[in-house]
């Protein structure tokens, strides 16, 4: 059966379709089942749901939904109800799954474990706010609290997101029920490709993969460029420690990066596409491949797209544990089957990039925004955030904080905002030390430009990047020498190694740095740091390289203190360092209950029943069992 | 190693020399490591130097030539993970399995990798165990989660 969608009526039909999907006329029980929601049991949680439902033969339509950003509080389940507003459990357990399905079955709302109501919701694509109606609420429905009213969600505004957590996304017909591929029509029907170019230049919208490169400037180069054949590349090797938005989108909106590819596609008059994939998100890469399927039945991909004369076909490619491969031209190298090394960019791959063909290459979030400012134009993106970086960045908001997860804000909030506003602040009564931006290539940011409005500009003025939004809270008892150790760890193993200076340099700057944690430390080391930092910043190839001893210098300039400390003092402040701590046991609180000493795989631990233990500090490697097993917080470190 | 799985394999490809990457996953997917024959049998069908391929194959961390255990556990070594003490997770798993990260248990029953970050740093420290992702861990839960695979 031919089921291309040719004309806007057809688009029109299955929004309607796709409308009754979202929003069925029974009751619809929605289980987060991202990698996230896996992750803390969602499987479960969704198997038993079904299985209630068909052993009770209720009237309840069961389905999946991605992530709605509070990953901390997964399993998330969404209820959609006739008559009631929208209501999101949380932290559901198959057995609580059961209990709030007994009470639904009977018209009646289950309390508790719920985390937020919504009584509209928002059509980005259509500029519109969808009002649930309701009649006939539940009891106890007036204290939830809305969705815009929890901090966690307060600040936030949800483009690139729009539809995470709100769509099965793995049914075309609910992206299209909320307004997917409206954009595509309209440029194909209505658009030059030259007017899309503008538009997007005009949006002023910048490349989230961490360049920040403005995306219509790449496009118009790329559209410019002389050549047969181009290319357009999704980038979805996501590869920073710490950030997870890409596999988030793909795993919750998927079609919305297609549709921005299909676009990019006719602005730039590419036919060909590729999505490279790190091959660690195996959910993303299955979901990947059922949409491009769904995509080609409709017609979005393939030949004579909406039936105009432009065809474009999208092609996954799995990355295979390479970091370097999210530097565009190791990963054109890696597409092409070869080793994934960075080239110099004298010729710009814009000019010569994939098989030396005209290549625009885009973020999987860049891509994902891409239909909306076509759709609310960029007038409307571009009262959005600041002078120079406008529109909204998903930020992966995690370690040491209270509210973990992915929050979509708009660019120039606070970092206070984002640290204790939506993120709750610090657990445990903890002091906050710094927040870590720009993976590898980034630094940390410390508690002195907690109101550093965060935009691409001022987080490069003070030493760090946006990168591509990876967040990480640090507090007092992150050692931060041991951070920057961390990366220059991570970095030496990624470093493709073409350029000596970054191949050596970061081995011998990541040997000082283990002399220092070692406490073998002496004081030209933090100079000689600097030097080495500005060498190999001066003489790499490619940005891994020129980026990798940000990490070292942001510590060494606001956490310097910390470094001498561990020179001078032989002590590590946060006492993480393991050479320079010490476990032992306060007799005062030991209560003699045999758990530390019996789990210690050193057999370090000496004492008997009832009375207090003592460690064998010739025997103790400091693995810390002792001290997260310990119920009484009698093992301490100094 | 049989042949004909390699040759279907080097077939899904149309037998591009570009597929490499992709021709190494899938009989990587197939023998849980890429065993030497294969290798060989890839460069005659293909026709490039072994050299070729061993330099792809040794570029990327996810190929391995050493056979795998049945279980891989990958525990995840990002940030996230590192600041919540990742470090101690890989410690007590090497302490409990009785191997180095990246090796295999001698009865082949599990491998233990490192990989940086499989994208779930909301809940970290976090790991995987074959398709399965585990959060929040502690010293103190490993082995029980380790004992639902056999």
């Amino acid at each position: 059966m031919n089921r291309k969608v040719e004309k806007l009526q057809d688009l029109e039909r299955i929004k309607e379709k796709g409308l009754k999907s979202i929003y069925p006329d029974k009751t619809k029980i929605a289980v987060g089942t991202a990698t996230c929601g896996l992750a803390s049991g969602a499987g479960e949680v969704l198997e038993t749901i079904t299985r209630e439902v068909r052993e009770k033969s209720l009237p309840i339509m069961v389905t999946r939904s991605g992530c709605l950003g509070f990953c901390q509080k997964e399993p998330l389940v969404d209820i959609l109800r006739p008559g009631w507003p929208r209501i999101t459990y949380c932290q559901v357990t198959p057995k609580r799954a059961k209990k709030v399905i007994d009470q639904l079955a009977q018209a009646k709302l289950k309390r508790e474990w719920v985390l937020a109501k919504a009584d509209e919701e928002e059509f980005l694509i259509e500029g519109n706010v969808r009002k649930y109606p309701l009649n006939g609420l539940p009891d106890g429905i007036n204290d939830i609290p809305m969705y815009r009213d929890i901090p966690f969600y307060k600040k936030q505004m949800k483009i690139a997101m729009r539809n995470c957590g709100f769509i099965d996304p793995e049914k075309i017909d609910e992206y299209i029920g909320r307004g997917g591929y409206q954009s595509l029509h309209k440029v194909l029907t209505q658009y030059q490709p030259e007017q899309v170019i503008e538009e997007i230049r005009k949006s002023g919208l910048r490349g989230r993969g961490g360049g920040g490169f403005l995306t219509g400037r790449k496009w118009y180069y790329c559209r410019q460029a002389s050549g047969d054949r181009k290319y357009v590349i999704c980038n979805a090797d996501e590869g920073d420690p710490g950030a997870y938005m890409d596999r988030s989108v793909l795993e919750g909106d998927p079609h919305s990066v297609l549709e921005g590819m299909i676009i990019g596609a006719y602005a730039i008059g590419a036919h060909e596409g590729y999505i490279y994939v790190r091959a660690e998100y195996p959910l993303a890469v299955k979901i990947l491949r059922e949409v491009i399927r769904q995509a080609e039945e409709y017609g979005f991909l393939g030949s004579n797209i909406f039936g105009s004369s432009f065809d474009f076909s999208i092609q996954i490619n799995q990355g295979a544990g390479a970091f370097v491969c999210g530097e565009s031209t190791a990963l054109m190298a890696s597409l092409e089957g070869k080793v994934g090394e960075p080239r110099a960019k004298h010729i710009h791959t814009v000019e010569s990039g994939l098989w030396e063909k005209p290549t625009s290459l885009n973020n999987v979030e860049t891509w994902a925004n891409v239909p909306v400012i076509v759709a609310r134009g960029s007038d409307w993106f571009s009262r959005i955030g600041t002078k120079e970086s406008k529109g909204t960045k998903v930020f992966s908001l995690v370690g040491k904080i209270e509210n973990t997860g992915l929050v979509e804000v708009p660019m120039g909030i606070t970092l206070r905002e984002i640290v204790f506003g939506i993120g709750g602040g610090i657990p445990h009564g903890k002091k906050f030390k710094a927040v870590q931006t720009g993976g590898p290539s980034g630094g940390c940011v410390p508690e002195k430009f907690i109101d550093l409005p965060v935009d691409f500009e001022e987080l490069t003025r003070v030493g760090s990047m946006m990168g591509s939004g990876g967040m990480i809270v640090m507090d007092e008892d992150t050692c931060m020498v041991d951070v920057a150790k961390y990366f220059l760890g991570f970095l030496q193993d990624e470093s493709c190694g073409k350029c000596t200076s970054c191949r050596e340099g970061i081995k011998r700057m990541l040997q000082i740095l283990t002399r220092i944690t070692q406490g073998k430390g002496e004081q030209a080391d933090i100079e000689l740091l600097e030097e080495l930092s500005g060498v190999v910043a001066d003489t790499s190839l490619c940005a891994l390289g020129a980026t990798a001893p940000n990490p070292v210098l942001t510590t060494i300039r606001y956490f310097r203190d910390e470094y001498e400390a561990h020179i001078k003092d032989k002590k590590c402040p946060a006492k993480v360092c393991k050479d320079l701590i010490t476990y032992t046991i306060d007799r005062e609180k030991c209560t003699g209950c045999l758990v530390c000493k019996k789990l210690c795989p050193e057999k370090a631990i000496e004492g008997e029943r009832k009375e207090p233990h003592l460690i064998d500090q010739a025997k103790c490697t400091r693995c810390g069992l002792c001290l997260d097993s310990c119920k009484f917080e009698a093992v301490v470190v100094t | 190693m049989d042949p004909a799985i390699v040759d279907e394999i080097l077939d899904r490809y149309k037998k591009k020399r570009s597929a490499l990457i992709g021709i190494l996953q899938d009989i990587q997917a197939e023998y849980n490591y890429l065993p030497k024959e294969t290798l060989s049998l890839v460069k005659k069908r293909l026709n490039i130097p072994l050299i070729n391929i061993l330099s792809v194959a040794t570029f990327y961390n996810l190929f391995t030539f050493k056979p795998r255990g049945r279980h891989l556990i990958s525990a995840c070594m990002g940030t996230a993970c590192h600041v919540r003490g990742a470090a101690k997770i890989v410690e007590r798993l090497e302490s409990e399995l009785g191997i180095k990260t990246g090796e295999a248990t001698e009865d082949l029953k599990y491998s233990l990798e490192t990989v940086y970050c499989v994208g779930c740093c909301s809940l970290a420290p976090v790991m995987r165990i074959n398709s399965d992702t585990y959060g929040g861990l502690r010293q103190d839960k490993l082995t029980r989660i380790l004992k639902k695979y056999e």
